[in-house]
C-alpha cells in the first residue's frame, strides 16, 4: 500500500500526518505536491490540515481548483480511499466529493483543544476499527469547522449513514447537530474537522487516532486480498 | 474596459455570527435602531474587454465557479465603465 498527502501552499499538518502515516501504517508515504497530475500510484490520498492559499475568499475555495484536485476526484470515483482532515474537508466540500460546508464558528474563536467525538458509524473504512458508539478524544485547531447543509442534504446524510462524527459533550463551533465528520454516500471519502494525527502516541495526550489509520489499512488488504484472489 | 463590482452575502437563512457580533457592539454604542447585521464581501474586477454582455456573462460564471459558495452564499454584482 502506499499512500499520499498532499502538500498544498499553507497546509501545514501534513508533516504530522506522514508521520502519523509512517508511524502507525508504517507503509510508504510521499508527499504530493498540489500541482502534481499523477496519483495514480498511491491506494489512498490524504489532505492536510493547514490554511491552503492562506484561506482567501473561502477555506478551501481556491486549493480546489489546484491541479492535483482533478486526479483526487478521479481517484474518488474510482473507489479509492480519500480522507481530508480540517482544512482538507474544507477543500473536499469545495470541489463537491463530499455535500455541504465549513463556516466560521458561531463563537468567532479559533478553537484549538482536546475535542470529546462519538463514532456514529463504524462501518466505514476509516472507523471499523472503534467501537459503535465509542467515544474518543481528538484535538480540533480550526476557526472554519461550523458544518452546515440544507435539509435536503442532511436527510440525506442521516438516511445513507453518512455522519460518522459528532462531538460529544460540548460543540466547539456550533455545527448542524453536532457533525464532526461526515462521508460519502459510496463511503470510500471522509472528511472531519478534528486531527487524529495529532493523537497516535500516549504522549501526544490521546492515541484514539491511530484506529483511523489502522482502519484504513485493513481495508486495504482486505480488498487487496480480494482482488489478488479473484 | 469594465469594471465588474461584485457583492458577496451569506444566504438569509445562514446564521451569520460576524454581523450578530457587529450588531451587538452597534447596539452597545447606542445604535439601538439596528435589528439585524449581514457582513459579506465586496470585490473589484477590472475587465479586458468591451462586450457588456459577454462581460455580464463571464462574470456571472465567476461567482458561480468561484467567488461565491452558493451552498451558503448569494451574490449580485453591477458591470460598470471603467
Amino acid at each position: 500500500m502506499r499512500v499520499a498527502v498532499i502538500v498544498f501552499p499553507g497546509s501545514n499538518a501534513d508533516i504530522d500526518l506522514y508521520n502519523a502515516v509512517e508511524d502507525v501504517m508504517g507503509v510508504p508515504v510521499d508527499y504530493v505536491w498540489h500541482s502534481d497530475t499523477d496519483l495514480s500510484q498511491y491506494d489512498a490520498i490524504l489532505l492536510p490540515g493547514g490554511f491552503s492559499y492562506g484561506d482567501y475568499l473561502r477555506c478551501g475555495a481556491v486549493a480546489r481548483f489546484s491541479p492535483v484536485m482533478e486526479q483526487v476526484v478521479k481517484a474518488a470515483e474510482a473507489g479509492k480511499l480519500v480522507m481530508g482532515i480540517c482544512n482538507g474537508f474544507q477543500i473536499l466540500t469545495e470541489v463537491g466529493l463530499l455535500p455541504g460546508v465549513l463556516l466560521r464558528n458561531t463563537s468567532l474563536k479559533f478553537r484549538c483543544k482536546l475535542s470529546g467525538l462519538r463514532v456514529e458509524n463504524n462501518q466505514t473504512a476509516f472507523t471499523r476499527d472503534y467501537a459503535a458508539g465509542e467515544e474518543i478524544q481528538i484535538p480540533i485547531a480550526h476557526g472554519e469547522g461550523n458544518y452546515y447543509c440544507d435539509e435536503e442534504t442532511l436527510e440525506k446524510l442521516k438516511a445513507g449513514n453518512q455522519i460518522v462524527f459528532r462531538y460529544h459533550g460540548e460543540n466547539p463551533n456550533g455545527s448542524l447537530e453536532d457533525i464532526a465528520g461526515i462521508c460519502n454516500e459510496q463511503g470510500n471519502v471522509l472528511g472531519m474537522m478534528p486531527h487524529p494525527e495529532r493523537a497516535v502516541h500516549t504522549w501526544m495526550t490521546s492515541d484514539d487516532g491511530r484506529r483511523m489509520f489502522t482502519s484504513i489499512l485493513k481495508t486495504w488488504r482486505e480488498k487487496s486480498s480480494v482482488t489478488t484472489h479473484a | 474596459m469594465f469594471k465588474a463590482v461584485v457583492y458577496v452575502t451569506l444566504r438569509e437563512s445562514v446564521l451569520d455570527p460576524q454581523g450578530h457580533a457587529v450588531k451587538g457592539a452597534l447596539h452597545t454604542l447606542g445604535f439601538d435602531e439596528v435589528n439585524n447585521a449581514r457582513i459579506g464581501k465586496y470585490m473589484e474586477l477590472t475587465l479586458d474587454t468591451t462586450d457588456r454582455a459577454q462581460a455580464e456573462e463571464r462574470v456571472r460564471e465567476m461567482c458561480e465557479k468561484l467567488l461565491a459558495n452558493t451552498v451558503v452564499e448569494d451574490y449580485r454584482f453591477e458591470i460598470v465603465e471603467g
